[in-house]
């Protein structure tokens, strides 16, 4: 429980986890991802990236091994205490998971509102963010009328909104185009600037090579194939280096 | 406090949006109604028996066969037992006119022995064994007869109708119940994308339960309000109608202030029980949940 402990957001230890009665789809993990860095995950599909974003988000425990987050032991928390800690974490999914029935600002909103905001602490962050990210004149708009870069950027502005500590993102940038998707990376990188600790999941290798210092981990077959996370740009296939 | 919980917070509305034509509301309204309706009539049955019960407590009766000739003699006999605070002969005419029931035009007839018929009301205190002791020393064929005896049959035929509303209402609070419950699931699933949305972005199932427990409540409020008007002109109806076998039994009206107090509370209540059923069934669904 060193100092090396203490700057680690996020910490796996021999981590598995299977679905029901299936297979594992998550070995043996072992990582560590520093506070206030900016990580990317790779693999080809099915490779288990999902799952292990998944973990991270606190959708699931895992069956076997540690999971630390936020210093805290969760992989056997009660679940009463999730709540706190996936506040702390903003999540950008692959389907978006936008609530339909909302228009864009009450999506980006509801992070805040659910923190218990008053609403005057809510409409210029979000008005702001909105512009930020392109989608001022489609506030009113409810996801089925939004395009999927634009539903993008609501699901986007909506794991940021509350300033988390730890964004996650799975192919953030899969359904904009490369201006947008620079200007997303810029996001990141300033949030990142701010503290927050970035994992992005993409297959994005534009996105990766335009990403200063950032790590990157790769996943293949549930493993993690660096899970010292050394690997730089380019990333590395298995066998070679 | 609870109707407060009824409008949601600004930040809170319109995650569940409202779905126009569910059926909730109306099926809470049908039971409202069946369930005041019931618990009028039982509240009714009720106050019957009680009155009826209040009515004969210490009252007698002295009847003699064939006894018009000894009837003075058990009349001061009655009035000698201490405690006894009236004795009154029934008028013959009143005896021909209940027989005429059976007999028809003879029981005018001059020809017909009639009993002796003499009411007799026993204070607090006063020993009914003493009564029957010294009207049958002065008249040995009279017989002397509770009131309350006699009514017996009709007092337990209330009590068992009285019952019989209670175990109504409580069965239509149990389906209300369920029905909620079933409502409950039902917006749960249909609103299922956006809990797992919600939950997985930090709302506790505290919230999310609240989300349910409003929209259910504000259908068990509309649904119970509109049961209860219907309900309401139903029994005003009822009251209109003369000569109601109950208020014949009880000479007045059968529901007092207090009983259309406690029907009043009925649809509140319901409402309550539907906001605690719907909150408790989302939050069992949730903890399914991680």
């Amino acid at each position: 429980m060193g100092g090396d402990q203490v700057s680690a957001i996020v910490e796996f230890d021999s981590v598995g986890l299977r679905y029901g009665t299936g297979a594992e789809v998550l070995k043996d993990l072992d990582l560590r991802l520093p506070r206030g860095g900016f990580t990317y995950l790779t693999g080809p599909s099915g490779a288990g990236k999902t799952s292990l974003l998944k973990l991270l988000y606190l959708a699931q425990r895992p069956t076997r091994g540690r999971m630390r987050i936020f210093g805290e032991e969760l992989s056997g928390a009660p679940r009463d205490i999730m709540p706190a800690y996936r506040r702390r974490i903003g999540v950008v999914f692959q389907d978006f998971r936008l609530v339909r029935h909302l228009s864009a600002f009450d999506n980006v909103a509801l992070p805040l509102r659910l923190a218990g905001r008053d609403e005057a602490e809510v409409v210029g962050p979000v008005r702001e963010l909105l512009a930020w990210v392109g989608l001022a004149d489609r506030a009113g708009a409810k996801p089925p009328t939004l395009s999927g870069g634009e539903q993008q950027r609501v699901a986007i502005a909506r794991a940021v909104i509350g300033h988390p500590e730890l964004l996650v993102a799975d192919e953030p940038t899969g359904n904009v185009d490369a201006d947008m998707a620079a200007r997303l990376l810029h996001l990141f990188e300033s949030l990142n600037r701010l503290g927050t600790t970035i994992l992005v999941a993409t297959h994005d290798l534009s996105l990766i090579a335009a990403t200063r210092g950032a790590q990157l981990m790769r996943l293949e077959g549930g493993r993690l194939v660096d899970p010292t996370g050394a690997l730089r740009n380019p990333p590395l296939r298995v066998g070679e280096g | 406090m609870m109707f407060s919980s009824l409008a949601p917070p600004a930040g809170e509305r319109g995650l569940l949006p409202d779905q126009r034509g569910r059926p909730t509301p109306w099926v809470i309204a049908i039971m409202m109604f069946v369930t005041l309706v019931v618990a009028a009539a039982g509240l009714a049955v009720a106050n019957a028996a009680r009155l009826l019960g209040e009515s004969v407590a210490g009252r007698y009766s002295i009847q003699i066969p064939d006894g018009a000739r000894v009837a003075p003699a058990a009349i001061a006999a009655a009035g000698r037992v201490p405690g006894v605070s009236a004795v009154s002969p029934v008028p013959e005419a009143d005896v021909r006119a209940t027989l005429q029931s059976w007999l028809g035009a003879d029981a005018a007839s001059a020809q017909l022995p009639l009993p002796a018929l003499i009411d007799v009301d026993l204070g607090p205190g006063a020993d009914p064994a003493r009564l029957a002791a010294e009207v049958t020393r002065a008249v040995p064929h009279a017989r002397v007869l509770a009131y309350g005896e006699q009514l017996g049959p009709v007092t337990r035929s209330l009590r068992a109708l009285q019952w019989l509303a209670l175990g109504l209402v409580l069965l239509m609070a149990a389906a209300t119940a369920a029905t909620v419950v079933l409502a409950t699931r039902g917006a749960f699933d249909t609103h299922r994308s956006t809990i797992e949305i919600m939950h997985g972005i930090g709302a506790t199932d505290e919230q999310l339960a609240r989300l349910f427990q409003r929209r259910l409540a504000r259908d068990a409020f509309v649904g119970g309000a509109a049961g209860a008007a219907a309900a309401a002109l139903v029994l005003a109806l009822v009251r209109t109608v003369p000569g109601s076998l109950l208020d014949d039994i009880t000479g007045g009206p059968v529901l007092r202030p207090l009983d259309w107090f406690l029907l009043a509370l009925l649809p509140l209540l319901g409402t309550l029980v539907a906001m605690l059923v719907a909150r408790a069934t989302v939050l069992k669904a949730l903890r399914a949940t991680l």
